[in-house]
């Protein structure tokens, strides 16, 4: 008989319940299977009115970050076996609000950081046919990491001033509005200093640094929140010292 | 510029105070908390630690040990009270005690510094 | 930032948990988190120490044996244990962040963090030492 293992599924109905509970399931435990493999295995053969949030199951496409035994982890990237002999705790994402089961509300995420602009923002377009804009591997590899985020989120439900402060702008939305002030071919660093450097914004990350351990990536938000904490810092001082220049950013 | 916020005033007095305590204090702290106190080491007479501190250089390290660092304390414990014991609401309470203390810190700093005989 | 999403048909009822005060007890590496911040007490404590050492001097000498006397007190040496483990678990954090928030790049490429701390630990030593030279060594 193959071994099992016990999964503790956070089960929210909002029809049927004030506040979540635990659903204890029982699936086959295989060495090759994922947390996201053992909730597919419940939802087409135990219960199919388990709700949660998945696509590609290999790291990409960011839908399936969850809580883990209390950590947010990818499901599609966290083994059975490292938990074995379980029982293994899965719950929605932290601080977000919760929807159905294991499915969060992210509209909010998504308001974020789209104020941040995280696309190239030029202030002269050049015509196609000048050709593209080029960048050297050194100047790929200035924002290069910041890059790799997926927005899983993942970061958002390890970091204590995101469940503290609702306005808090965020790990992944900073680390993606770095990605781009640090492209040579972008102008919009100044567009984004305005929203970045309220308190909402980067001051209000106290760098316990917990979004970079949580990082499936490995795109390191912390260090991104503080390299642009002296960043603004220098652009302040600048605009105090010479308000008369207009603070040449980049 | 939409609205000037102080943050990065305030945050590189925060940084640039960590780093000075970071440097300096477990040696001081480690002299006179610990090392003098309990014998390990003689502590300097009057005279010699006198002529120390009236050095301009002194009074110049001393101002920045008794300034910078109270910054950082207090912009770091301004946010240890909002994040541990959640009480935002208090934001201007708190900032006016934290930021205030290590104002005064620093202007008696400066007037005991000026005055050394 | 205001978030100001309503009740719709198809989401009738989110589920939001507050954040409970103790948050930072319910985990081995929050509660170090906030031991470093609290650090900031320890900081405080020397700046006032540092601060009461002038006033004594300027006082004249029985002030300053005084102030001598005082930290002698066995209430102030545990209070000075407390905050020299406080102070050293601060210069030990700074050190190790210090890499994340200021990345160093040489030739195109980021240096590892431990060259970058590497440094911060030498100015330690060298600092602690020359501090050390002078307070003692002045005699």
């Amino acid at each position: 008989m193959a071994e099992t293992i016990r999964l503790d599924v956070a089960r929210y109905r909002p029809e049927q319940e004030g506040e979540p509970t635990f659903q204890s399931y029982e699936v086959p435990l295989r060495k090759e299977w994922v947390v996201l493999d053992a909730l597919n295995h419940i939802k087409d053969k135990v219960d199919g009115s388990l709700s949660y949030r998945w696509s590609c199951r290999m790291g990409v496409c960011g839908s399936c970050g969850m809580m883990v035994n209390g950590e947010p982890k990818l499901t599609c990237a966290t083994f059975l076996t490292h938990y074995a002999p379980g029982p293994i705790k899965v719950e929605p994402l932290r601080y977000f609000p919760i929807v159905r089961d294991l499915v969060v509300e992210i509209t909010d995420f998504m308001a974020k950081l789209k104020s941040v602009k995280p696309w190239i923002v030029r202030e002269d377009e050049k015509l196609v046919s000048e050709g593209e804009y080029l960048q050297t591997p050194a100047q790929l590899d200035q924002f290069k990491q910041f890059s790799m985020c997926i927005n899983c989120l993942c970061c958002y439900a390890a970091c204590p001033v995101v469940g503290l402060d609702q306005h808090f702008i965020g790990p992944a939305a900073i680390a993606l509005a770095q990605r781009y002030n640090l492209d040579s071919r972008d102008q919009g660093n100044e567009e984004r200093l305005d929203m970045l450097s309220q308190h909402e914004g980067i001051w209000g990350c106290t760098f316990n640094g917990e979004c970079s351990k949580a990082c499936p990536k490995n795109v390191d938000p912390a260090g991104a929140i503080q390299q642009y904490k002296i960043k603004a810092v220098t652009e302040w001082f600048k605009s105090v010292l010479m308000p008369w220049g207009k603070g040449g950013t980049k | 510029m939409a609205k000037r916020s102080n943050e990065p005033f305030l945050w590189s007095l925060f940084s640039s105070g960590g780093m000075i305590a970071a440097l300096m204090f477990p040696i001081l702290l480690f002299l006179f908390g610990l090392a003098f106190p309990l014998g390990w080491l003689e502590a300097p007479g009057y005279g010699s630690l006198l002529a120390l501190v009236r050095h301009p250089l002194t009074r110049l390290v001393l101002f920045g040990l008794c300034s910078l660092p109270l910054f950082h304390g207090a912009h770091r414990f301004r946010f240890t009270l909002y994040d541990g014991l959640q009480i935002k609401h208090l934001n201007e309470l708190i900032a006016v005690f934290c930021y205030g203390s290590a104002i005064a810190g620093t202007i008696l700093a400066a007037y005991l510094l000026w005055i050394i005989p | 930032m205001k978030q100001a999403h309503a009740y719709t048909l198809y989401r009738p009822k989110w589920y939001r948990k507050r954040v409970s005060t103790w948050w930072w007890a319910q985990q081995w590496r929050s509660f170090k988190f906030i031991l470093r911040e609290l650090s900031s007490i320890a900081v405080g404590y020397v700046g006032a120490m540092l601060l009461w050492m002038i006033w004594s001097l300027i006082q004249g000498p029985e002030s300053y044996a005084n102030f001598l006397a005082w930290l002698k007190s066995p209430l102030i040496i545990v209070m000075s244990l407390i905050a020299f483990g406080f102070v050293l678990y601060h210069s030990i954090t700074w050190f190790n962040l210090a890499p994340k928030a200021m990345p160093v790049r040489v030739g195109g490429k980021r240096l590892p963090e431990w060259m970058v701390a590497a440094p911060n630990y030498v100015a330690w030593i060298v600092v602690s030492a020359v501090v050390i030279w002078f307070v003692i060594g002045g005699k």
